[in-house]
């Protein structure tokens, strides 16, 4: 084995099923990047991981109701998306009214997938729903992701001023007659499709991976919004390639022949890559403080 | 049949009952602070990060009480090490999601059997042996009693830290220690519940309280009684159904809260 095979490991570029994941990996990581910059603003990654988790409801549900996954993803987002904006007006409030809601949601999750397991043979859907694979998403959810992407960039691009004025100083926007609720509501929508689309194609735990860990990163490291987003897509991006890249690799690693997971790699890649900023964040902030003269006088 | 022969006879069912209501008085305990500090994403992690935690004791042979038990402590001091001042969000999200990502490594790795992760998540309550309940009543005493030791400092950081400080204690210190004793609360839940109800019996019974009750004590006092209350009615029902008791125990406490939300509106 050549040295480069180590790491470009043999047929990696021939692959059909490396080359969907791929695609599908990089509109989830666009649009979770950049949602994820507003999330991490905002205070409201609880809100997104739950968003994502439910998701295992929505899927159950449709698996029971004969209906397509997708369906139930973005059904089950909706009800908590708006149930949680109805509940929890008030921020104290809204990760208290989340949590219930959350809950109760997972209780249902709980109640479908019993019911799975009695009325078919799909022992292993619970599984399948809570981990997914990015290797084994189908190729032909591709227009509905590249839908589902295009629509939450959009709604971000168009709400971006309003959005960034009630983030960042809420009542002063609304003393300036922008209507703050709408807003959030409508950002809300954003982020429900950002997260359900990425708890469909790449399973609830990555699609939290990708939608804080490179918002928080940028939101730290960049000075103006507008770059912190534009840096949030990116990191994503990177951060889901690599993961990709590594989880290929890994057919080669011990103990077994069978791959390590891509979520283990995305969501490493996503807590070190916040560490690593805040150290370089830190030693940018210590050179910027002025040096203490010796001796003096 | 309102109720069917067996309901407090049987053996399992006993142990049912009584560490059922151990934790519920548990959850409902921590649960008061949960609410109190907004803490409801940390709530959440904890258990489910110690749910990874099992999945990797079964790939090294050890029991999954251990694990747990070490993925809880860990998840809540990595969640201490990176957050900023009380503010727990993004630190909370990014541990919960490493935990699950290497859950996910441990039972792809160890090929663990599906239905005993569905036990872990969705909790199994009518599976409980004579010594598991032994261990959760010793648990949850250990974590009722750590709690109440120190209910009032934890208290006065909770509702005014600058006072806290002033007053002289370490609140750095109480931050760690909260975050200690959810662990301790996971510990004991989940082997039993399962991770999503013991996040349910965390936040659920201590909102309704929190709404309910108008000085601390007794927001404490109603935080324990929904709790054990909704418990026991999901006992009751899951018997009567064969339906999981996630579902009844979460549906009681978002039925609890809502109705508490509507009753007091101004």
């Amino acid at each position: 084995m050549a040295w480069y095979q180590y790491i470009w490991a043999p047929g990696i570029w021939g692959n059909p099923a490396v080359h969907t994941a791929w695609t599908a990996g990089t509109l989830v990581a666009l649009a979770s990047g950049a949602v994820g910059v507003f999330v991490v603003m905002r205070g409201q990654s609880f809100t997104g991981h739950a968003l994502g988790d439910v998701g295992t409801t929505g899927a159950a549900g449709a698996f029971l109701a004969g209906i397509g996954a997708l369906w139930g993803f973005l059904a089950a987002g909706a009800v908590t998306g708006g149930a949680v904006e109805w509940l929890g007006r008030r921020v104290r409030e809204r990760d208290i009214a989340t949590g219930v809601v959350m809950a109760f949601m997972l209780g249902l999750a709980a109640l479908f997938l019993y019911l799975v397991s009695i009325y078919t043979n799909a022992s292993n859907a619970p599984m399948t729903i809570l981990f997914g694979s990015l290797f084994t998403v189908s190729p032909s959810l591709q227009p509905a992701l590249v839908a589902l992407s295009v629509a939450a960039l959009a709604i971000l691009a168009l709400i971006y001023r309003p959005l960034l004025f009630s983030t960042a100083t809420p009542e002063v926007a609304r003393s300036r007659g922008i209507r703050v609720r709408l807003v959030g509501l409508a950002f809300m929508l954003a982020l429900v499709i950002a997260a359900e689309e990425a708890a469909l194609a790449v399973g609830a735990i990555l699609s939290t991976a990708l939608l804080i860990g490179p918002a928080a990163t940028a939101a730290r490291a960049a000075r103006r919004p507008a770059t912190a987003v534009l840096l949030g897509a990116g990191l994503a991006v990177g951060n889901i390639w690599l993961g990709i890249l590594l989880a290929y690799d890994s057919y080669w690693w011990p103990p077994v022949h069978t791959g390590w997971p891509v979520s283990f790699f995305v969501t490493l890649l996503s807590l070190l890559m916040y560490g690593v900023g805040g150290l370089l964040q830190r030693g940018r902030r210590m050179r910027a403080l002025p040096v203490p003269q010796e001796g003096g006088q | 049949m309102l109720f069917p022969p067996g309901l407090f006879t049987l053996e399992f069912m006993q142990n049912a009952w009584v560490a059922g209501t151990a934790v519920a008085i548990v959850g409902g305990v921590v649960g008061f602070f949960v609410v109190l500090r907004g803490a409801t994403f940390v709530a959440h992690a904890v258990p489910r990060a110690s749910f990874a935690g099992a999945a990797g004791a079964a790939l090294v042979g050890q029991s999954s009480a251990l694990g747990l038990g070490t993925f809880a402590v860990l998840s809540a001091l990595g969640i201490a090490s990176i957050s900023r001042e009380r503010r727990h969000g993004v630190a909370t999200a990014l541990i919960l999601a490493a935990a699950l990502g290497l859950g996910d490594l441990f039972l792809t790795i160890g090929h663990v059997y599906a239905p005993a992760v569905f036990a872990l998540l969705f909790g199994q309550i009518v599976g409980i042996s004579t010594p598991d309940v032994h261990a959760v009543l010793i648990v949850s005493a250990i974590t009722v009693v750590l709690f109440a030791a120190t209910f009032r400092p934890l208290l006065l950081q909770t509702v005014s830290p600058h006072v806290a400080e002033a007053r002289g204690f370490w609140t750095r210190g109480l931050e760690v220690w909260f975050l200690l004793l959810v662990s301790g609360a996971a510990a004991a839940m989940v082997p039993v519940v399962g991770a999503l109800l013991a996040f349910s019996l965390m936040v659920g019974p201590a909102a309704t309280g929190s709404i309910i009750g108008k000085s601390p004590l007794k927001a404490l006092g109603w935080s324990i009684v929904f709790g054990v209350l909704s418990l026991w009615l999901s006992v009751w029902l899951a018997y009567l159904t064969f339906w999981p008791i996630g579902f009844f125990v979460s549906g009681f406490c978002l039925l609890f809260y809502a109705a508490a939300r509507l009753i007091t509106r101004p």
